[in-house]
């Protein structure tokens, strides 16, 4: 045993691994110069942040090649992880640049927003190598925990707090979950590895009863994590108590590496269950688009609507999980990416909408912002018809890819549900619009926002309106990941 | 590149006006308006270049233009025109310069705004009639949403937000079952070009066909839009600026009818003919059912909106009669509708400008004040009627004339419409333009202006010449209709019908 162990380590190998080392290393780093020098956020640790991530995307993309297992099969690295960890890494560092404002506000917050950003950042880079069921519970603790600190980091306003505690118990309770379906599967199938188990599968088909309950719990732990309906209460809460920043990231980086980690456990390990899973996930994601479209319409709160708004968005993303096909897992990466792009964008320009020195959160405070603050609504505007998936915006593109999967699976009527339910969650996207352009104006919005944050804004803004001109650079990564994951 | 400058000519305008248009003061208004009005001009007649360029002989795409779009997905930049699309572009770049001229003084608040949002309205209305690749179409025809929502919504009268959202989730839902379709045969097909799709798409058995047909019928109808799809039109008409209605009208409507003909005839021929009784059905209820609605309205611009259901009834009667007088006068009949009915349009437009109103009662006797506008109110009332030597008779007629040869009954009914139109435009005429001077208002109301007279006279001449001399318009269209028809009638002959 100890011998195969052994046999397995290859210095050359464990390269793979240095993003993560990278990573893990500047995190630990950080904290401990922080703790002497640093105190508060600033500019430089901001950079440093920004810079650290987008490094360590560099060294991931050295790990594009091929399919490299190490650590005993506990960790892979694949195409198709690299390409979900370089999302993972550019929502970071884009949510990072968004937050730079808030950061500096009230003399600067604690510093310990980054090291925990970063810290979130290398969990979810671990999930998505996840290649068995103990890291993969490790990987996903790991995040989850820095996750709910974000959540309460406002400590002395009540709504954080609360948010932070709601997420806590709620993702412990998922946790459990998952954890006790993940022993049950050990149990049944007396393997953790995701290869074992799928060559398992293969050979004698779902073995148990008890290997399916144990899959279903967790599905359910993953379920939690992209809140996908009903799994989905603690969302809008913790959506609009934690700070913006922190759910402009909520919404984007977990989210590609819940999915992500998904899509790995039901194609690899669960692959060969496929009758068994299909129809939970469809479920789950007509549920998800239904609640997401319907639930959001009588929402005040913009942090509200759009946590709808991203349940909705995960139900249509699990639409290419329920497709099960290389087309499909191909879309859902490619909306990801798109989406991560239009919703740190949408709650960048919440982190703008501040009167009187205050966050003001209510949809009624854009009325008639298309007269006081023209570009804002415009870039505003961008990202509601782009997530109500108007071409020639991106999300429609998205949703294209995602429906043309469904189709080609056999999903046909899964995939008018789909767009019928986009054309539902069209009304409050398209509401907003009316408050900003059809309402009488407000009291204006403060005017000064960083230079950051509007960089921020306006490269999601960019990348949101003109992805239509040059969309295969991405298509085609989305495409080779997709491969390497159902080779 | 002649097509693709078409689409760009206007969005290239809207960016001059977003750049250089710094604020809302009247000034940079009216530079705004000057560069809408140039740059729509300069479209015009880089479109008339296609016509004096195109081979009316040929029955194939001109003009083609294709790059790679999606890689990996077979999708293309991928534009063309054929003797259909190139009057509805023709139309589209014809009526612009005269929508910016009538808001010249209509729209007064946020110029830069509707000037920005009307380019880039006219760049995808271009776009839906020159795409030649399903999802180019598709996102042309989707995208225009977002600026005629905000042209409706920012612009138009007292329920205009209601009229707004009504418009969009109403166009929205039925595109997204057509987008649905598309995506269904780029599945089977493994392509997204129309003409590919033309030649392939037949074989498919009736059934899916016919599943197709409906999904694609979800989005045409309610464009169009035909009975009982149309109850979006006449809010979005009302509360719309005169521009707008005159677009939605003259424009907008037709990419309806421009679907039919593009997409549900060629590709699903032989469901098309499964349908057609139920074309005919509906064509023959939206021609009588909204006359007589049209009779009973009290607001100027709500009976023009449903004289426009009714006049479309004619057009889908007469594309699903697949013969050579049904589909050229159809297309004849959008053309003249969509010159006739925008017309109409800035008729009450111009009398709305002085009097605010839109109600018939307040009208009565502008004779006596506005002679030449009655004079021309009166030339587009009888155009609308269907007078010989106006364009209108030229499509009706030849509409009926296709449809007899179909049913007799089919044709009699339609023909219905005709007396019934008359009914309605004529009343209509009478009330507001003759009897005595109704109000102070009216008599101090102003004769049509110089400006007016520069948007009215080039559509004047326009319907007379196609009512007089129609020739160099069949010529254009002959050959596309020609080979349309064949297509179509592929699927009346069985044995040659190879099942998939």
């Amino acid at each position: 045993m100890i011998g195969s162990i052994m046999g397995d380590i290859k210095v050359a190998h464990y390269s793979v691994l240095g993003p993560e080392l990278y990573l893990a290393g500047w995190a630990m780093f950080l904290l401990l110069y922080g703790v002497y020098r640093i105190k508060q956020a600033d500019y430089f640790l901001i950079f440093t942040g920004i810079l650290i991530l987008a490094i360590t995307a560099w060294l991931v993309t050295g790990t594009f090649g091929g399919r490299i297992v190490v650590m005993n099969g506990m960790f892979i690295a694949d195409r198709f992880a690299a390409m979900a960890k370089c999302l993972i890494l550019g929502a970071g560092a884009l949510v990072l640049l968004l937050s730079s404002n808030w950061l500096r506000e009230e003399n600067g917050r604690p510093f310990e927003f980054v090291i925990l950003m970063l810290f979130a950042t290398l969990g979810m880079m671990l999930m998505v190598s996840a290649n068995d069921l103990l890291p993969m519970y490790m990987a996903i603790e790991m995040s989850s925990l820095a996750l709910y600190v974000l959540a309460s980091f406002t400590r002395d306003t009540a709504k954080s707090s609360e948010a932070g505690l709601k997420y806590f118990v709620l993702g412990a309770l998922a946790s459990g979950m998952m954890l006790f379906g993940m022993s049950l599967v050990y149990g049944f199938a007396g393997s953790t590895s995701f290869h074992d188990l799928g060559k398992l599968f293969a050979q004698h088909g779902e073995l148990s009863r008890g290997v399916i309950v144990g899959m279903i719990l967790i599905i359910i732990g993953l379920c939690f994590k992209i809140s996908a309906v009903p799994f989905h209460m603690w969302t809008p809460d913790v959506y609009e108590g934690a700070p913006t920043p922190v759910t402009a990231f909520f919404s984007t980086a977990p989210k590609v590496a819940a999915l992500a980690l998904f899509t790995r456990v039901l194609l690899q390990p669960f692959g060969e269950l496929v009758t068994q899973w299909a129809q939970i996930i469809v479920f789950v994601s007509i549920a998800s688009m239904v609640v997401g479209a319907l639930a959001a319409i009588m929402q005040t709160n913009i942090k509200r609507l759009l946590a709808y708004s991203s349940i909705g968005h995960a139900g249509f993303m699990l639409m290419g999980l329920a497709a099960g096909n290389t087309s499909g897992v191909q879309a859902m990466l490619i909306y990801l990416a798109l989406y991560i792009f239009m919703s740190a964008g949408a709650f960048g320009c919440v982190m703008l909408m501040r009167k009187g020195g205050h966050q003001v959160e209510d949809i009624k405070d854009l009325s008639g912002l298309g007269q006081t603050n023209p570009v804002a609504a415009l870039v505003i505007s961008i990202f509601m018809f782009s997530m109500a998936g108007i071409p020639p915006l991106a999300g429609f593109f998205g949703k294209m890819y995602i429906v043309l999967a469904a189709i080609a699976a056999g999903l046909e009527w899964l995939a008018v549900i789909g767009v019928i339910m986009s054309v539902i969650s069209g009304y409050y996207y398209i509401k907003i619009v009316k408050i900003m352009y059809f309402d009488e104006p407000g009291k204006e919005f403060d005017k000064e926002s960083g230079f950051l944050v509007r960089a921020g804004i306006g490269l999601s803004a960019a990348v949101t309106l003109l992805f239509f001109l040059v969309p295969t650079p991405l298509v085609m990564q989305a495409k080779a990941a997709a491969e390497a994951l159902l080779q | 590149m002649l097509l693709t400058s078409l689409i760009l000519l206007p969005l290239l305008g809207a960016l001059m006006i977003m750049v250089m248009v710094r604020d809302d003061s009247e000034k940079s208004a009216q530079e705004a308006r000057y560069i809408a009005l140039f740059t729509t001009c300069i479209t015009f007649f880089v479109s008339l270049l296609a016509w004096v360029g195109f081979d009316g002989s040929k029955a194939d795409f001109q003009f083609v233009e294709k790059i790679d779009w999606f890689a990996g997905l077979n999708i293309s930049y991928h534009l063309g025109l054929d003797g259909i699309s190139l009057f509805m572009v023709l139309l589209t770049t014809f009526l612009m310069p005269i929508c910016i001229l009538c808001s010249w003084e209509s729209v007064t608040k946020r110029v830069r705004g509707f000037m920005v949002n009307f380019l880039i309205l006219e760049s995808f209305v271009v776009g839906v009639f020159c795409a030649l690749d399903v999802i180019m179409f598709y996102t042309f025809f989707e995208g225009m949403l977002i600026p005629m929502y905000l042209i409706i919504g920012i612009w138009g009268g007292n329920r205009r937000i209601y009229a707004a959202y009504k418009f969009f989730l109403y166009t929205f839902a039925g595109s997204v079952l057509f987008l649905i379709a598309i995506l269904y045969l780029y599945n089977v097909f493994g392509t997204t070009s129309i003409p590919e799709l033309i030649a392939q798409a037949p074989q498919l058995s009736l059934r899916v066909q016919s599943m197709l047909w409906l999904a694609m019928f979800a989005s045409f109808a309610v464009k169009v839009p035909m009975w009982p799809f149309h109850t979006w039109l006449p809010d979005a008409h009302v509360q719309a600026p005169t521009a707008g209605s005159v677009i939605l009208a003259g424009i907008l409507l037709k990419m309806g009818a421009y679907g039919f003909l593009r997409f549900s005839l060629p590709m699903l021929p032989m469901a098309s003919h499964y349908f057609a009784p139920f074309m005919f059905t509906l064509s023959i209820i939206a021609v009588i059912y909204t006359s007589l609605v049209a009779l009973m309205q009290q607001d100027m611009k709500k009976l023009i909106a449903y004289s426009s259901v009714a006049h479309m009834g004619f057009v889908t009667a007469g594309i699903f009669a697949f013969n050579m007088q049904g589909i050229e006068g159809a297309i004849v009949q959008m053309i003249s509708h969509g010159l006739v009915s925008g017309a109409l349009f800035l008729c009450v437009g111009v009398v709305y400008d002085r009097l605010h109103t839109r109600d018939i009662d307040r009208y009565g006797g502008v004779v006596n004040v506005m002679p030449r506008y009655a004079a021309i109110f009166m030339f587009f009332t009888m155009a609308s009627i269907g007078l010989p030597s106006t364009s209108g008779f030229v499509g009706e007629f030849l509409v009926l004339l296709g449809l007899y040869k179909v049913s007799t009954l089919v044709a009699f009914l339609t023909t219905s419409g005709v007396v019934l139109g008359a009914a309605y435009m004529l009343w209509l005429y009478r009330r507001v333009v003759f009897g005595e001077v109704a109000n102070d208002e009216v008599a101090g109301m102003q004769e049509v202006t110089g400006r007016e007279m520069a948007f009215f006279v080039p559509i004047i001449l326009m319907v007379v010449w196609i009512g007089i001399y129609p020739k160099p318009y069949f010529n254009a269209m002959e050959a596309s209709v020609a080979q349309l028809i064949k297509q179509v009638n592929i699927a009346s002959e069985p044995s040659e019908v190879k099942k998939k």
